[in-house]
């Protein structure tokens, strides 16, 4: 067991990097977005800053700095300043649980790939998530402003709803592997079965369909076509966000792309194996291997978020919400049952 | 080490604070708000006899009653919204008599 | 010590939130101030251990029940409490009776209340036991408790929804 005051330098370090590291991803998924949904239209996307624009985000980053930072004149001026900080402060919470490799020995200090691992770590994330549609409400009410008004009720009610079928297609998940840690959901999905096929929660754990409501759910807590109808440019002006300007808004948008990549590794350390893959090597090599393996997979979520941004069209409101309610929470409800069924069988 | 007694003097302050805030608001949703408070400081003496007695029974309890207070907020919420249609006016003291 | 820190830190946020409902005019900053309290209380509950207790606090009462409050307000929008006056009599003898109430509990507890001292996350609740609790010891409260919510959502929405009268003003303007 560490000193506290080594664990305290330890999770100082860790909070750092892994802040740094997120921030640096928000950015670059911004770039992998515009590059990927500019070639799904035919055309090139940013090309012109840096080799292959890949210096836009710093383009942007310097953009949003510099611009006029434009208060309306009758905002309710405290909420209006609060609400971006929470979006973002939400945002970049979650990922304070996330486990990215097994426990490494750096400096003769043995410690977890993980700021912290709590025994509710699960709870932990859907609370952070349930808190972050304050952020929203509230920045479309404080704008006295019609059309952010509409938007962010929509956008906080769509959020709500779906949050109740992601939790659910979760507890599936909770049930196969028995604890909230996720650290030891990932931990239960090593080892494979009938020789080469990965015993990841997809395959052995039988929730093929709890991955594709947990799919659709996070499109929707996020935001994300097809469930942008709330925050869309031709439809409701921009939704709550339509009286930020500079760094308000890039908080909303830092924001929302925190939390694609929050949903993007919980997914993955959920339902595909978390950072489990061929290691072999020198042990740098064994400590960076799961680490390269957890990454590729959160990059494949994050791929098909955008892809799918390009290709479908979006849902109007009244049939977002009754999918939400009549169709995915059912068939979540059905998947907790089979799959409690299943595990008391088997045992 | 903290004694039993902090918790609970801390679980009657926010009853207090309920109580009072249902006597002298006169907003609706203020009075609402002020309950749901209560509940909180009853929710807290809950949780503190649990630890002191090793009965987990008392946090169970918790669950039952943030049921009840939701789904008392639910519909107490949607009677709010019916009397502020009808009356236009959230103030307790204009909806205080029973003729329009 | 670090427990009577803790426990004062988060005890100090709630009753400033809990004093900041009843001292604001405008609902939402009242609401809001609830929010704090139960974030607070969250961090008491993980104080006595309950940490199952404490995210589904914060994941229901604060992120779900709240979240509802707030729309309401939002989609009422009436705006900052008026002056009208309201009952004197509450006001005469419920804040002071409230008061003298609160520091007599006070004082009782203090000197004669028969309990001992707590330790830091003194009864554990993991999400495992409590689960086994509630399926086996209280299966009947919380099948009864789903009937009941399940009534709140069939009043809910019949009381919210639009009654006749007002569809036949639209029709006739």
């Amino acid at each position: 067991m560490l000193s506290i005051e080594t664990f305290v330098i330890v999770s100082v370090i860790k909070i750092v990097i892994a802040l740094f590291v997120l921030l640096t991803a928000v950015a670059y998924t911004v770039w992998l977005e515009r590059k990927v949904v500019g070639h799904i239209q035919n055309r090139w996307g940013p090309t012109r800053v840096g080799p292959f624009g890949l210096l836009q985000p710093l383009a942007d980053g310097i953009k949003f700095l510099f611009k006029e930072d434009l208060t309306p004149p009758h905002v309710y001026k405290p909420l209006y300043i609060a609400a971006p900080m929470i979006a973002l402060v939400c945002a970049l919470t979650s990922i304070s649980v996330i486990p990215v490799g097994n426990w490494v020995t750096v400096a003769g200090v043995h410690t977890p790939l993980q700021i912290t691992d709590l025994n509710i770590g699960l709870l932990l994330i859907l609370g952070i998530t349930s808190m972050g549609v304050y952020g929203v409400a509230l920045a479309g009410w404080s704008s006295n402003n019609k059309y952010s008004l509409l938007g962010g009720l929509r956008a906080s009610a769509q959020m709500v709803s779906y949050e109740v079928s992601l939790g659910l297609s979760l507890v599936g998940v909770l049930i196969v592997a028995g604890s909230f840690s996720l650290r030891d959901i990932v931990e239960a999905q090593g080892g494979h079965f009938w020789g080469f096929i990965p015993k990841w929660n997809i395959f052995y754990g039988g929730q093929i369909v709890a991955f594709f409501i947990y799919l659709i759910s996070a499109y929707a807590e996020t935001n994300r076509v097809p469930f942008d109808l709330p925050e869309a440019e031709s439809e409701l002006v921009a939704g709550y966000h339509t009286e930020y300007s500079a760094m308000k808004f890039a908080m909303f948008f830092m924001a929302e792309y925190a939390n694609m990549i929050t949903v993007a590794c919980v997914a993955s350390l959920l339902f595909l194996g978390g950072w489990h893959g061929p290691v072999f090597g020198p042990p740098i090599l064994q400590a960076l291997l799961p680490i390269f393996w957890f990454v590729l997979r959160v990059f494949a979520f994050l791929f098909i978020y955008i892809w799918v941004r390009g290709t479908l069209p979006r849902f109007r409101y009244d049939q977002l919400m009754a999918f939400g309610w009549k169709v995915l929470l059912p068939l979540a409800i059905a998947n907790l049952v089979i799959t409690a069924l299943v595990v008391t069988l088997r045992s | 080490m903290v004694p039993l007694s902090y918790y609970l003097i801390l679980s009657g302050i926010l009853f207090a604070c309920g109580v009072t805030g249902f006597l002298i608001k006169r907003n609706i949703i203020t009075i609402f708000l002020s309950i749901e408070l209560m509940l909180n400081g009853a929710n807290l003496s809950f949780v503190a006899f649990a630890a002191q007695w090793h009965a987990l029974s008392g946090q169970v309890f918790v669950f039952f009653v943030m049921v009840v207070a939701a789904a008392e907020a639910a519909v107490g919420l949607a009677i709010i919204i019916a009397v502020f249609r009808t009356r236009e006016t959230l103030n307790v003291d204009r909806v205080n008599l029973l003729k329009l | 010590m670090i427990h009577l820190i803790l426990f004062l830190i988060f005890g100090a946020i709630c009753v400033a939130g809990a004093v900041n409902l009843l001292a604001q005019r405008h609902p939402i900053n009242s609401a809001l101030s609830l929010v704090v309290v139960m974030g607070s209380l969250a961090g008491e509950y993980l104080l006595l251990g309950a940490e199952f207790v404490a995210a589904i606090q914060v994941i229901i009462y604060a992120g779900a029940i709240m979240v509802l409050f707030v729309f309401v307000i939002m989609l009422l929008n009436a705006g900052a409490e008026e002056d009208t006056g309201g009952s004197r009599v509450a006001l005469l003898f419920g804040v002071p009776g409230m008061l003298i109430g609160t520091v007599l509990m006070a004082w009782v507890l203090l000197e004669r209340s028969g309990t001992q001292a707590v330790s830091m996350g003194a009864l554990p609740g993991p999400p495992k036991t409590i689960g086994w609790l509630l399926f086996h010891d209280f299966l009947l409260p919380f099948e009864v408790t789903s009937v009941l919510v399940l009534i709140a959502i069939m009043g809910a929405v019949v009381l919210a929804s639009h009654p006749e009268s007002v569809q036949q003003r639209n029709k006739e303007s």
